[in-house]
């Protein structure tokens, strides 16, 4: 029996020494790493679609982490990245999750070469080239855009109510008082992050473009009077929210407008691509948008992107991917059905069989507006910056303390500048 | 020791689950240790330098937010040990107690209250978010019979922000330390009473040593430095514990009945002929002897809870304060604040929180079995 046993456990060994050697060995594979699954799903799948007609023989892995907004794929890449086995290619914020994480940590090769062959390097706009440069090499593809600074709101509820759309904060103020008499929240949140998306869109409203862009530079301090005065609003801002925030996912936030209990919602525009695919909503009429106040002339961008992992196990199917995702055919691909624009200039924004309505005029906004990178979806700050600052929003939505939130912050830009 | 073929098979089993335990467990162990003694951030093959005990020092007295929400989080872990303990053993036993009194359908009734434990926390988490989501949940129970909806902003439940006793940490630590003290003397008082003066000096200078690190090594002055903001006791974590209770007390029914049926009915029917009635043959014959179960249950509860991550992450989000707990605040600070070395220093003092719940019931299953 015992003999029998040991015989039995030497073969399992074995079993998995054989599977594991089988599965570095690999071969004509692509394993792309994302956390985007269920509404965001089918983007990806048309990508991975249209790379297959061209790498008809690469069998494509396609490797989603789904939960917690990209935390927990994050987490689970981090380790495999530590482990020494990166995956082909990795969905990445653009900025300073990418540098900051990625890039400082000498885990990522420069594509600079890819973009001079593909004929890339006027084909993006200089500031996002920007964004995804260091140390004058460029180190990721953009495969879309979004904007956070948007403020959504339902055209014929805000008639009924004889509600205006705000163009500052301080006509949001006062115009709060007037929508909560009628029983109705002013302006809906969601869970924490929803939070801190809101505040970064205060904080711009409050510094303005070069006041923001220097806050995250290092050459405004957050204990500047400007920046305190940031935390004031948004104190003031809070009081007009729903108390409930902390159990609302975004969409469910989102779904308080549409059902006409809230008025107003500052969410980045893949809100849009959930009330138009899921809710079944016609851009300007069943949802209307604006910038978020005192935003206006301000594109607050975000941009999902790929890269190549140094150690690449399958490092020539993974460029090819590049290809397509960069290319203009692989973007107006994948955006009409993320619900997206496109990162290129050139791409076919104008055809309004691929785009709605919504997506044209942030096309245009796109291509006019100043850009500046969002905090909360990892453009602005590095992680560790971003991972504390959530913590800073927790305490100062439960304590209200602006000097202890202007504090923190600094300090907190601080180490992560160290 | 002799090799022969019965202890060389003996030994051939053991090997594997002995090396892999060292390996995967204690080696581990010791790396979190290591790490938690460096400065390890970011993901990159930068120089890992030693630095000592200053992430213990920092978490503990370091006056920036993210200490202060491992305190928070510490503070909660307090209330909540102490809650979902107390909340699991009463009604565990209450049920237990109902159960014994042969009824019908036993069975039925024991499968129902032990269901809940087959649920994953992650399932029992999803299911009590919705139930104590203040717009849609519980609180609309009262139009179902025609009544108003209970207001959100008042029966909050885990969005809740209210906090009942206030104190800041400052305090609270020193309130710790000097019980710690006072039990370290009042020990070693009682060892030299009991005449085992090895046992009174060594717990004696501890203490003792304790109160000159404190009071003339100025760490006293150093844990006053942090007042903002306050530490409590948060009304959010209610919502917590009645899921978690909902979860583990069929379990602790389940410890109890058994226990219950352990005990011999002569004992009762003794108690009885004595005079006894019922309540008097529960207070002093049957209580006495679950005295051990309860022992047990609040160790397996205990580290359950000191070490909850869960069922607090999918039920109230990852940043939700006022329910933070170390298991939440480790995994945000090393996973997606990339600070590996902050987040080993955390997982060690959970380490140690729970092996103050399990090395004595360790030390006592050992001695026991000793015994035998």
């Amino acid at each position: 029996m015992n003999k029998r046993l040991l015989s039995l456990f030497v073969a399992i060994v074995l079993g998995f020494a054989l599977v594991g050697s089988a599965a570095a060995q690999g071969g004509g594979k692509l394993e792309i790493f994302s956390w985007w699954a269920g509404d965001e799903g089918p983007a990806l799948e048309a990508l991975i679609k249209l790379y297959n007609q061209k790498n008809p023989n690469v069998e494509v892995v396609n490797a989603t982490v789904t939960g917690g907004a990209g935390v927990a794929a994050r987490a689970v890449l981090k380790t495999r990245m530590l482990g020494g086995n990166p995956p082909d290619s990795f969905q990445v914020h653009a900025g300073q999750e990418l540098t900051g994480t990625w890039v400082v940590a000498n885990r990522m090769e420069p594509l600079t070469e890819l973009y001079r062959s593909e004929g890339w390097l006027d084909k993006f706009p200089k500031d996002l080239i920007d964004l995804i440069t260091y140390e004058g090499e460029i180190w990721t593809v953009p495969v879309n855009i979004h904007r956070s600074n948007v403020m959504w709101y339902v055209p014929a509820k805000l008639q009924e109510w004889g509600v205006e759309v705000p163009k500052t904060w301080d006509e949001f103020l006062a115009v709060c008082p007037k929508i909560k008499e009628r029983g109705v929240t002013p302006l809906a949140m969601g869970e924490n992050w929803t939070a801190v998306h809101l505040f970064e869109n205060v904080l711009l409203a409050q510094l303005g473009v070069q006041g923001y862009r220097d806050l995250f530079d290092g050459k405004l301090s957050w204990e500047s009077d400007a920046a305190k005065a940031a935390w004031t609003l948004f104190d003031k801002i809070l009081d007009c929210t729903n108390p409930d925030a902390a159990s609302l996912s975004w969409q469910q936030a989102n779904d308080l407008v549409i059902e006409g209990k809230a008025a107003f919602y500052v969410m980045g525009d893949w809100a849009a691509g959930y009330m138009t695919t899921t809710k079944g909503l016609t851009p300007g009429e069943g949802f209307g948008y604006a910038p978020a106040p005192g935003t206006e002339g301000v594109f607050n961008m975000l941009s999902d992107s790929f890269g190549l992992p140094k150690g690449a196990p399958n490092r020539e199917n993974a460029l090819a991917w590049l290809r397509t995702v960069g290319s203009a055919e692989g973007q107006d691909t994948f955006n009409p059905l993320k619900g997206s624009i496109p990162a290129r200039i050139d791409a076919d924004v104008k055809n309004p069989n691929l785009y709605n309505s919504y997506l044209q005029s942030a096309a245009a906004d796109f291509a006019s507006n100043a850009l500046v990178g969002s905090l909360m979806h990892g453009a602005a700050a590095p992680e560790s910056f971003l991972n504390d600052f959530q913590t800073v929003i927790s305490v100062f939505i439960a304590t209200r303390d602006a000097d202890l939130a202007a504090s923190a912050s600094q300090a907190l830009a601080e180490a992560s500048a160290r | 020791m002799r090799l022969n073929a019965d202890r060389l098979t003996a030994l051939a089993v053991l090997a594997p689950s002995v090396i892999l335990l060292a390996i995967f467990v204690y080696g581990f162990i010791g790396q979190t240790f290591y790490i938690a003694t460096t400065n390890w951030q970011g993901l990159g093959a930068v120089e890992i330098r030693s630095v000592g005990l200053q992430n213990f020092e920092a978490l503990f007295a370091g006056s920036g937010l993210p200490f202060f929400r491992f305190r928070e989080a510490l503070v909660n872990t307090v209330v909540f040990t102490v809650l979902f303990i107390a909340a699991c053993l009463s009604l565990g036993l209450f049920l237990a107690i109902l159960l014994d009194q042969r009824i019908r359908a036993e069975t039925l009734f024991r499968t129902i209250f032990l269901f809940p434990m087959a649920l994953s926390f992650v399932v029992t988490g999803t299911v009590w978010r919705w139930l104590f989501s203040p717009r849609s949940g519980l609180n609309t129970l009262p139009t179902v019979f025609g009544g108003a909806a209970l207001p959100p902003d008042q029966w909050a439940w885990f969005t809740d922000r209210r906090q009942l006793v206030t104190f800041t940490w400052a305090d609270a630590s020193r309130t710790v330390v000097i019980l710690i003290i006072v039990g370290l003397l009042v020990f070693a008082v009682t060892a030299a009473l009991r005449r085992r003066p090895v046992q009174a000096l060594i717990v004696g200078m501890i203490g003792l040593s304790l109160i000159g690190w404190f009071f003339l090594g100025g760490a006293f002055e150093a844990l006053g430095t942090v007042v903002r903001p306050l530490h409590g006791v948060n009304l959010a974590m209610v919502s917590i514990v009645i899921a978690a209770t909902w979860q583990m007390s069929g379990y602790t029914m389940a410890m109890y009945l058994a226990a219950l049926r352990g005990i011999p009915e002569e004992l009762r029917e003794a108690a009885r002929v004595d005079g006894c009635n019922e309540l008097q043959v529960y207070r002093h014959v049957v209580l006495p002897l679950l005295q051990p179960i309860t022992l047990s249950a609040m160790i397996i509860l205990g580290h359950i809870s000191l070490k909850i991550f869960d069922l607090i992450y999918v039920m109230a989000g990852g940043d939700n304060l006022r329910v933070d707990v170390p298991g939440i605040h480790m995994y945000l600070t090393a996973f997606r604040g990339n600070n590996f070395a902050l987040g080993a220093a955390i997982a060690v003092i959970m380490l140690i929180l729970v092996a103050f719940v399990i090395v004595p019931y360790l030390i006592n299953a050992f001695r026991t079995e000793v015994r035998r």
